[in-house]
């Protein structure tokens, strides 16, 4: 018992409401030695942050424990006082939160934060604890420490700052580590170091830890083993090479199967359920292929669909009565790219880089600074008149990244998605439009009585399915897709990536698919732009940009990915 | 569908019958509101009828106190009129005042605040300058102000017959300002949130986009303040009656009852203000809580 520093024997853990309780953690059981990093991996809603925030016991209310046993060192956390429970968090226990925007307080400086915990958690004078944050902060790799930690958090970058959380954990001594998803916040190139910190300071400090995290390739790359959660279980626990090369549990095995790969592209990904769109829609397909004016004569296919010449974009951010005293911020720098007819163009950057404010501007939600974006001949600029204005847009839709703000709350699905058509009289009666709707969700797959519900009703993953189908109400031809997975858990991604897939295909559409994840990327394009500052790095087919790189940022980019490919054995990993 | 409407609407009965002081204030406002309204029908005598009024029967007592007459029921002022009578159709005024106040600052209220917010520019600075300069006034002052000019410009006799819509468009006036604030800051946090963009690239026109997918989604806390400003409406009206600038005596409120009774507090018959006193004190408490109470269950991060 006492080689493990933390043993969790049954932990059960519920939410009592007025039906009863939730239990949203039910006999979890795993231990964790010195030295080792345990990754705890599920879907959201499986409840391992849950299990995360009973070992410190900072449950929000009303969460309560209720069965089960955390012991640390044969010290049953469970049993202990308010009080005692006090001194162990940030003393033997240190954790590390998910958003370092808000883990910091604003008002005090690092050095002042770091210090002061110090002089809390070890009992040493002002002076003592300063020298020691130092060091600390040293050795988390923060570099010109004499002015940094001066300096308050809002002057850290988001990478940085997480290196100050960490050492914050760190500041005393403790045995423990919690890390609750702490890099997912965080751009990949930043994860990686992070995460190399993690694991560098549990080695040298013979650090416990636990990793928190939805992504199997952080737990491929730095866990040594790995438990998994679905509904609030542990289904399957064991060594991480064990568990990713052989899972056992049908769970384990679909949520591994359903991770896009980087390093082969699959027809289809693997989706934990059946796909309810191969089922056969041809009165909607014909619908949605038959042009509106009833003219098909479309412009050559040799013509590129979108012709974007030196495209910049500058956002306002300081305001001024004499224009020459205004500032303005760079988002989009001279890039130029086209799209050609049916193919998916990937546009990959991290945040920031302006991925998605191009994609705004191909949907004309931003108005270019300067530069040109030809649609098959025609420039945005020189369009006037409100008909050919709403061709256009008839033409080009959006899926956005949230699902959650993406649709009107108080709508019907099936109004909501009825509503272009009946706004713009497409069709004969509005009965007639809902009922092509209800064509239309059934085409993206969503259930028959889908129509009457409301979108609160339903997951992350089939509002995109509802969004999807509203975008193509107006029968367009070309989807920007921005980020339209990155809010969804990887099994219902797969799900959502498949019917983008098939739609393309059967609908002949044209996809600009935009996304920070390369994996994704790599999945679904024909060729892709790396982005990065606002500027374009790389142009190029996916295949080849991605075996061989040209521009040093892809290089980096490429090799901060996380890869579950790492750790798998028995197949051929080709670079 | 019909299972989560029952869910919203079991949700909302469990979350009112489990404060038993909302339950009371609801029963409170139910009564009292429709005892004004319908004051032929609950009123035993016409207090402003000189013909049926009876000179003899005057400062009767309430009916429990010695000398009292049991169809008097909260006694009879000085010119005979039946008091309990007086307060229901002063009441019907005073609610009538609040609940016309409360629609018509909204109507201004929200179109400011949505043509502000979602608009911006030239037109949100212009309106947001003139609420701000207007927050600045105590809106008692404002009311004021609103009431006396239009009290020199109409001729005594038109004033008179216009008291009410004059008071409605005086508490109104002084009460918009806070629905263009609330809504504005609501708006400019739906703007931006995608429906609000997808609707734009389905080339929906900016006006139908304000009408169908904002304002429905900002209306929660329209009700709210709503609820707590016809309370705030009501005791508006009775201040602006009791300084003698609302309802003519011949057709009193709540608030001219009080400041008519007022005079004769000392001398012995206290029932012809208390009771007008208390009325407009419990209507005002009662639809104070009912918005509290409205206001927590909207916001569930309160529950």
């Amino acid at each position: 018992m006492s080689e493990h520093v933390l043993n969790i024997d049954g932990l059960g853990i519920e939410y009592p409401h007025r039906f009863g309780a939730f239990a949203a953690v039910d006999d979890v059981s795993l231990t964790v030695a010195p030295g080792e990093i345990v990754g705890l991996v599920g879907e959201s809603g499986a409840g391992k942050s849950t299990v995360g925030f009973g070992v410190i016991r900072l449950l929000g209310a009303p969460g309560r424990i209720c069965s089960g046993r955390v012991e640390m060192q044969g010290t049953d956390l469970v049993s202990l006082s308010d009080a005692e429970m006090a001194k162990i968090r940030g003393r033997r226990i240190g954790i590390i939160f998910q958003d370092p925007m808000t883990s910091l307080n604003p008002l005090l400086t690092v050095g002042d934060q770091i210090s002061e915990t110090i002089a809390h958690a070890l009992g040493v004078s002002g002076r003592e604890a300063w020298s020691r944050a130092h060091d600390i902060l040293a050795s988390v790799g923060i570099p010109d420490l004499d002015v940094r930690m001066k300096q308050y958090p809002h002057q850290f970058s988001g990478g940085m700052r997480q290196r100050v959380v960490i050492a914050l954990a760190l500041c005393g001594d403790p045995e423990l580590l919690i890390a609750d998803e702490p890099t997912t916040a965080l751009d990949v190139t930043t994860q990686k170091q992070i995460l190399e910190l993690i694991r560098e300071q549990c080695h040298k400090r013979n650090l416990a830890a636990v990793l928190i995290t939805h992504d199997m390739g952080v737990i491929a790359e730095y866990t040594d083993r790995v438990c998994v959660m679905y509904k609030g279980r542990v289904v399957e626990q064991g060594a991480t090479a064990e568990v990713l090369n052989h899972p056992r549990h049908d769970y384990s095995q679909r949520l591994i199967a359903s991770i896009p790969r980087l390093d082969r592209k699959d027809r289809r990904l693997v989706a934990a359920v059946n796909d309810a769109a191969l089922d056969l829609h041809d009165e909607i397909d014909a619908w949605m292929k038959a042009d509106r004016t009833g003219s098909s004569a479309g412009p050559a296919d040799a013509v590129p669909v979108f012709q974007v010449e030196n495209l910049t974009k500058e956002f306002l951010i300081k305001n001024a009565i004499r224009p020459k005293n205004r500032e303005y911020f760079r988002a989009v720098d001279s890039v130029s790219f086209h799209v050609k007819r049916g193919e998916v163009l990937g546009i990959v950057g991290e945040s920031g880089s302006g991925k998605t404010t191009v994609g705004r501007m191909l949907v004309r939600l931003y108005e270019p600074t300067s530069g040109d974006i030809i649609y098959n001949g025609r420039t945005y600029a020189d369009v006037t008149g409100t008909a050919e204005a709403r061709r256009l847009s008839d033409d080009v839709q959006i899926i956005f990244q949230d699902p959650y703000s993406s649709l009107n709350p108080r709508m019907r699905v099936r109004d909501i998605v009825a509503e272009p058509l009946i706004y713009h009289k497409w069709e004969k009666s509005a009965s007639e439009a809902r009922r092509i709707a209800d064509l239309l969700l059934a085409r993206v797959g969503l259930p028959e009585e889908a129509g009457q519900k409301y979108p609160h009703q339903f997951s992350g993953g089939q509002r995109q399915r509802i969004s999807i189908a509203r975008a193509l109400a107006t029968r367009p031809r070309v989807l920007i897709c921005d980020e339209p997975t990155s809010a969804l858990d990887v099994s219902i991604q797969a799900e959502v990536l498949n019917l983008l897939k098939d739609l393309q295909e059967e609908l002949d559409l044209t996809i600009v698919f935009i996304s920070h994840d390369l994996a994704v990327i790599r999945q679904m394009s024909d060729r892709i732009v790396i982005m990065a500052n606002g500027k374009v790095c790389e142009i190029g087919d996916t295949e080849s940009i991605l075996a061989n790189p040209k521009h040093d940022y892809t290089k980096s980019l490429l090799a901060a990915v996380p890869r579950i490919e790492s750790v798998l054995t028995g197949e051929r990993i080709h670079e | 569908m019909i299972a989560a409407l029952e869910r919203i609407r079991s949700d909302f009965w469990y979350s009112f019958l489990k404060s038993p002081i909302t339950v009371v204030s609801a029963i409170v406002v139910i009564v009292l509101v429709t005892g004004c309204m319908f004051a032929e029908i609950f009123a035993p005598h016409t207090p402003f009828d000189p013909a049926t009024l009876d000179i003899m029967s005057n400062q009767l007592p309430p009916a429990w106190e010695k000398g009292g007459d049991p169809s008097y029921l909260l006694g009879t002022d000085i010119q005979g009129r039946d008091v309990f009578s007086a307060i229901l159709y002063g009441g019907r005024i005073s609610i009538i005042v609040g609940l016309g106040a409360v629609a018509l600052s909204v109507l201004i209220g929200v179109t400011a605040g949505l043509v502000a917010g979602y608009y911006g520019g030239v037109a949100d600075a212009v309106l947001m300058r003139i609420a701000e300069i207007q927050f600045s006034f105590p809106p008692i002052l404002l009311a004021l102000l609103f009431n006396g000019v239009l009290k020199t410009i109409l001729a005594p006799q038109a004033f008179e017959h216009a008291a009410v819509p004059i008071l409605i468009l005086a508490i109104a006036f002084a009460g918009w300002v806070q629905y263009a604030r609330v809504v504005r800051a609501s708006t400019l946090v739906e703007r931006e949130k995608e429906y609000i963009q997808a609707g734009q690239t389905l080339g929906f026109s900016s006006l139908y986009i304000v009408r169908k997918h904002v304002l429905p989604n900002i209306l929660g806390p329209v009700l709210v303040i709503s609820m707590l400003q016809i309370a705030v409406a009501i005791v508006t009206e009775a201040t602006l009656s009791f300084l003698g600038l609302g309802t003519p005596l011949t057709e009193p409120s709540l608030g001219a009852l009080i400041q008519a009774g007022g005079e004769f507090l000392f001398s012995g018959i206290w029932w012809v203000v208390v009771f007008p006193g208390v009325t407009l004190l419990v209507l005002v408490v009662a639809f104070n809580l009912l918005a509290d109470w409205f206001r927590d269950y909207l916001n569930p991060r309160l529950r």
